[in-house]
């Protein structure tokens, strides 16, 4: 799996300059509802693959409902109805026949707070691999396990203590063993909802570089609240207002030429 | 600058001060008067609490102490019927070998004989007709018994019987008592730890009551509760706060389980008299029949700390989970219940404690027998420890009093017991990372 998109990656050098193909991950009219109260307003948004595409907007804005849509974690919020179409490879994720379980194997998620599982670093990043059956055996997982924690730049620094509880870690360092874990059921889209913002500027930086280094790999697609990081990790940013994308594109573009007089306020600080 | 030349914003700012000053101390004096309270409070529970255990202690201790008598006993054969070895009477024998240990004789109306009898236990009696059982040549020899004195006499060595109370005021004569002084000067009595009390069921008779069949009794009936209602418990409270859906249905059972857990035991007893016996036929006063009352009992109890402990796990976990493809049943079963657990188990083992010390639905399920023997199953009649603190409460014979306190000492033990298991399991399972 990892030499072909390593294979792909060669071709696909250079991604920011490819023109933006039907998104890999892409949703059409999505609203969603908690009971009553809408949060999302028909939202329309292309996530391409190789890219990370940043969700920005002030609090409660729906960016992070919207990211939820993608791996179908508002299924498990009591109340909470998705409606309009997802498509990830141009299959509604949506549709009754896609199983979310399996569906979450594909779309990794990182949280806002670090949220390693209770037990030691390899069982963390081990447990996903485990349950889908991805390792036949003990040296499997262990190489799976490596290469999770290598790509996830951690390995260096928990080598040598992989029994160590993953709550033992730094909140950076968390924050990594939580996009290994993600990593390591070879998911394909990758979901981050603000996973620096409970770090410190060191770490901060360290997750940041790590997002570039897996955009060559997956399709990502970060809410932030931090401006500046969208323009430094993003290649396409989508501005939410009120429970709707107000404008989506380049993210040059929208930093630099917003067409809508909200995202240029919005960018220039003048509410959020 | 004087004082004198204070300007007037400068006597503001030191009257603000000043009040400042005094709102400070009066807030330092409402602390201190709370803290008071709390530790007044404190030391009135705990001095009501050494009340209570230092009388049960008190009046308990002497039970675990006993006098056993050592005595040779002429088995005279004019008064064996070796045809029916059950009918003779052994404790007459054993009252006049005393006697005439003692260089007494019986008098025509057999009134020394039976004043022996008052002190020295049927047991010793028990004991000849045992060994002529077994072996019938012993008729016509001098065989040596060791047994428990008579209560009274024990609670006369033990200093609990005086002689300077008043005939009329005292369960004993002189004469017995000079017999007892005899006996102890003799050396052929002995005092020792009192195993008759840890090793038999009830008797009649105090020397020869025990709280072992209560404690097995007891211990089977907490094996059915714990059997029935910590899986059940475990397994409702887990679909209820993890799987099942949240509507009106479900807002129903909630509220009902939390009406459930203050119904008054008794009526879980009237329950399991309806349900139990008289529908399902289940032998009554039997461990499982106890068992399954208490089961229903616990149930609530078990749910509602099971559901609170499942509560306390972060939903982060359960996110983290299901993010990375875990299903509904593996984030519940491989991260929440094992985070849960420390919870799980304090709640139930402190229910289980609190079924082991209830009395009053075994009281209507008819566990307030008196039953002689150890049970051997979990269908045979049995007592438990509550119940036969009740029962005993109610004897007369003085001696059941400080078997009573005893039997709480046991019970609270078990209790104390139990409780310290719920903190190691918590300490052994609770995960600080």
């Amino acid at each position: 799996m990892t030499a072909q998109r390593d294979d792909a990656l060669a071709a696909g050098s250079g991604t920011s300059a490819r023109p933006v193909a039907p998104g890999k991950v892409s949703a059409q009219q999505v609203s969603v509802f908690y009971g009553d109260k809408q949060a999302l307003f028909d939202v329309d948004l292309d996530m391409p693959d190789r890219m990370v595409t940043a969700l920005i907007g002030p609090s409660g804005c729906g960016k992070s409902t919207f990211l939820r849509c993608i791996n179908r974690m508002n299924d498990t919020i009591p109340g909470a109805r998705v409606v309009g179409q997802i498509n990830l490879d141009g299959e509604n994720i949506n549709d009754r026949s896609v199983d979310p379980v399996l569906l979450r194997a594909r779309v990794g998620m990182v949280f806002q707070k670090p949220n390693p599982f209770p037990k030691s670093i390899f069982e963390n990043v081990a447990y996903g691999p485990r349950i889908h059956g991805f390792a036949d055996n003990k040296t499997e997982l262990a190489d799976i396990v490596e290469s999770s924690l290598k790509r996830a730049g951690l390995w260096k620094e928990v080598a040598d203590r992989l029994q160590a509880p993953g709550t033992s870690l730094s909140g950076g360092q968390q924050q990594r063993l939580v996009i290994a874990r993600a990593i390591a059921v070879s998911p394909e889209v990758i979901l981050m909802d603000e996973p620096c913002s409970a770090l410190d500027p060191i770490a901060t930086a360290k997750i940041e570089e790590l997002i570039d280094d897996l955009r060559s790999q997956y399709c990502i697609v970060i809410v932030t609240h931090s401006m500046a990081q969208a323009a430094r990790v993003s290649q396409r940013t989508a501005f939410f207002h009120m429970g709707a994308v107000v404008e989506a594109g380049a993210t040059d573009e929208i930093f630099t030429n917003p067409r809508d007089s909200r995202t240029q306020d919005y960018i220039t600080g003048r509410f959020g | 600058m004087t004082d004198a030349a204070l300007t007037p914003a400068q006597a503001a700012k030191a009257r603000a001060r000043a009040e400042a000053e005094t709102r400070l101390k009066r807030r330092y004096r409402a602390e201190a008067r709370f803290r008071f309270y709390g530790r007044a409070a404190i030391i009135l529970a705990l001095s009501f609490l050494v009340l209570l255990l230092g009388r049960i202690g008190l009046q308990g201790y002497s039970a675990f102490t006993d006098y056993t008598v050592s005595l040779p006993v002429q088995v005279n054969a004019d008064r064996v019927d070796m045809a029916d070895l059950g009918g003779s009477n052994f404790n007459l024998m054993v009252a006049e070998s005393a006697l005439a240990l003692l260089g007494e004789t019986d008098d025509p109306y057999g009134e020394a004989s039976s004043e022996m009898m008052a002190i020295l236990s049927a047991d010793l009696g028990f004991q000849i007709l045992d060994r002529l059982r077994a072996d019938p040549t012993l008729v016509g020899q001098t065989i040596t018994v060791r047994g428990p004195m008579k209560a009274n006499a024990s609670l006369y060595y033990k200093g609990q019987i005086s002689r300077d109370t008043e005939i009329g005021g005292r369960l004993l004569s002189d004469r017995q008592l000079d017999w007892l002084d005899e006996l102890r000067e003799r050396d052929l009595v002995s005092g020792g730890f009192n195993w008759t009390f840890m090793s038999r069921a009830d008797s009649t008779e105090p020397e020869q009551a025990g709280v072992w069949g209560a404690v097995v009794g007891s211990a089977m009936m907490l094996f059915v509760t714990a059997l029935l209602a910590a899986p059940i418990g475990v397994l409702a409270a887990t679909y209820l706060e993890e799987f099942a859906p949240k509507n009106r249905w479900t807002d129903i059972i909630e509220v009902n389980i939390n009406n459930l857990a203050a119904v008054p035991s008794i009526i879980y007893g009237l329950l399991g008299l309806a349900v139990f016996i008289n529908w399902l036929a289940v032998p009554r006063s039997s461990p499982l029949l106890g068992g399954l009352v208490l089961a229903l009992m616990s149930l609530p109890t078990i749910i509602i700390a099971t559901r609170s402990a499942l509560r306390a796990v972060p939903p982060s976990i359960r996110e983290a989970a299901l993010a990375v493809g875990a299903s509904r049943t593996q984030t519940v079963f491989h991260h929440v219940l094992p985070l849960a657990m420390p919870g799980m188990m304090t709640g139930v083992i402190l229910s289980l404690a609190h079924a082991l010390g209830e009395t009053a639905p075994l009281l209507m399920i008819g566990m307030v027998s008196f039953v002689p023997g150890v049970p051997e199953t979990l269908t045979s009649a049995a007592t438990v420890l509550p119940v036969q603190i009740f029962i005993w409460e109610n004897a007369s014979e003085r001696a059941f009093h400080e078997r009573t306190a005893a039997a709480i000492i046991v019970l609270l033990v078990f209790m104390v017991l139990m409780n310290l298991v719920a903190v190691l399991v918590r300490r052994r399972f609770e995960r600080r990372w």
